[in-house]
């Protein structure tokens, strides 16, 4: 068995194997076979952006759904996302020489008194791994920070997290400071944090409640889809 | 070494209840969100004194100390990562008062939780770094006066390894639960079943392990039902929170009644745990409750899941992955695959 695992040798895989045998690889989490793979396609004349979307982004695709329906759990998927990131490191400056599109950008923090930040990350990671820009603040995020930070990233959504019943309630005064100054309806928000509930989003005035990462990533998705609608519409 | 309080208690008592929320209660008494709680230790200290004594006067035989976020990591977050010391020390001498006043044999149990970063390989807390945190602040709760230390809310295998060996190394007896909030998991896919054989792999198992906060009083006795089918004979606790969080006028309430926690309660014990508390949600008034069911309702056989479900809700997933239920594994057209 070892001998065999050995044996793939990639620059030998035609373009269908060596894509599949890459989704194989980002849901193994191994970032050298994935930085080997992107080369390989790179050098072949494939452009960056199918690289990125029918190799990486698909593969992410997959380890999403199998994170959502409980079958890969933090540790893989956190490993997926580390190899996913080797396969960026090198098509991001390819990407921006050729003007590829983004699907969104976004701006994610642990709110103010809150330390905890492995969902916000791993959120950060799938929202990367699915083709967005994500900026993260990082944790202890106070009003200002999340307001200042939208505003000169031009961002799309703002993501917010919080694990404890203590600091949740911040998020209320994020989004209260956003209608006050009349800035709420310029960004899609999105919430999540293992004490919160889809109930809690709505009373806050959260477009939605994120109940992992996966689900952030089809949320932003349809939230940006119509926003673009809205936009080809108007 | 004379016996800790805990295990005299346990040798006298087939069950012994813990404390409710701390987190809730001290957001209740006027803690801002934003604040540590540990910071209370000396800047409220007859607001934490409140805090302690709302369990024991409601009955309860063990309390935790407001240290749960004490490691050096969680306290930084406040630029207060060199008053680890003083913070735990000053928690567990705040619940030695308490607990000494009562009149009674009520434990102080050293509360630590987890340290909130990602450990090694998929993070850059390495496990030497971990124990280090641990040790730290072990130590520092032994000094104020802890019977025992309570490792609560873990989610990754080793950063609970590291917590044993922090508690090894301040040569404490200890309490270890973790959270199992994920399908059934914990958010790093761990078992109930996968726990109960890991307890008993440590060179210092714990005098009790189990189960706190996650999803609801039913996943949390479906998890207590998996110990136990896992085979364990150590002493199992379970601390599930009062229900859901609800966001009303501005603050956070639990839906928990005090009439289902003392359902939770008496159905916990026939699951098998021996140690039952609450988690985030849980007041003195619940406590009460609990204490007066677990006191005047007989013992009964195990509750199967369709009971569970009856009495205090339905579940969050399925399966908790000790069964062949759950979703199964992808199927890969790849020939590498890892060990």
């Amino acid at each position: 068995m070892a001998d065999e695992e050995d044996d793939i040798i990639l620059s030998e895989l035609d373009d269908e194997e060596l894509v599949a045998q890459m989704m194989d690889d980002l849901y193994d989490g191994l970032a050298d076979e994935i930085a080997e793979a992107t080369n390989i396609l790179l050098e072949r004349g494939w452009e960056p952006y199918d690289i990125l979307t029918k190799a990486l982004v698909a593969g992410m695709t997959i380890v999403g759904h199998d994170f959502r329906d409980g079958i890969l759990f933090v540790p893989e998927v956190l490993l997926a996302a580390n190899a996913m990131k080797a396969g960026m490191s090198i098509l991001k400056p390819l990407l921006a020489e050729t003007g590829a599109p983004t699907i969104g950008r976004m701006v994610i923090g642990t709110v103010k008194g809150d330390i905890h930040d492995i969902g916000k990350n791993l959120v950060s990671m799938m929202m990367e791994g699915a083709g967005f820009e994500v900026v993260d603040l990082g944790i202890n995020c106070e009003v200002d920070k999340y307001l200042n930070a939208l505003a000169a990233e031009n961002a799309d959504i703002l993501g917010m997290s919080a694990l404890l019943t203590t600091t949740m309630p911040y998020m209320k005064v994020v989004i209260d400071t956003m209608i006050d100054q009349g800035k709420r309806d310029d960004y899609i928000i999105l919430v999540g944090g293992a004490p919160l509930n889809e109930e809690f989003g709505k009373a806050i005035g959260a477009d939605a409640y994120c109940r992992d990462a996966a689900v952030a990533v089809e949320t932003a998705k349809t939230f940006m889809a119509r926003k673009h609608n809205r936009a080809s519409a108007g | 070494m004379s016996q800790d309080a805990l295990t005299k208690l346990l040798s006298e008592r087939d069950w012994l209840m813990a404390d409710g929320a701390t987190g809730t209660t001290l957001f209740n008494m006027g803690l801002t969100s934003g604040d540590a709680p540990e910071m209370w230790n000396v800047d409220h200290p007859e607001r934490v004194r409140a805090l302690y004594k709302g369990p024991v006067d409601a009955g309860s035989d063990i309390f935790l100390t407001n240290s749960f976020g004490g490691t050096a990591s969680r306290l930084k977050l406040h630029d207060a990562q060199n008053r680890v010391g003083e913070l735990n020390r000053i928690a567990a001498e705040l619940g030695r008062e308490v607990a000494d006043a009562s009149g009674r044999t009520v434990v102080v149990a050293g509360s630590m939780g987890p340290t909130g970063e990602i450990m090694e390989p998929m993070g850059p807390l390495s496990f030497d770094g971990a124990v280090e945190m641990f040790h730290e602040q072990a130590d520092a709760l032994k000094a104020g006066g802890a019977d025992v230390l309570w490792v609560e809310t873990i989610s990754s295998p080793d950063e609970y390894k590291a917590a044993a060996r922090g508690a090894e190394l301040a040569d404490m007896p200890w309490c270890g639960t973790m959270s199992f909030d994920t399908a059934g998991r914990t958010m790093m896919g761990l078992t109930s079943a996968d726990l109960a054989k890991l307890v008993e792999n440590l060179p210092n198992p714990p005098i009790g392990f189990g189960a706190n906060c996650g999803v609801g009083a039913s996943d949390l006795l479906r998890t207590v039902l998996g110990f136990r089918q896992a085979g364990t004979e150590r002493t199992v606790i379970a601390k599930g929170n009062a229900g859901i969080p609800k966001f009303v006028h501005g603050h956070i309430h639990y839906d928990g009644t005090p009439d289902l926690m003392a359902d939770y309660a008496v159905m916990a014990r026939d699951c098998g745990a021996t140690i039952i508390g609450g988690c985030c949600g849980t007041t003195p008034e619940h406590l009460e409750r609990m204490r007066e069911a677990l006191e005047t309702r007989p013992r009964g056989d195990a509750p199967s899941l369709e009971a569970i479900a009856e009495a205090l809700g339905g579940f969050s997933s399925a399966s908790d992955g000790t069964d062949d239920k759950g979703p199964k594994p992808r199927e890969r057209t790849g020939r590498r695959r890892r060990g």
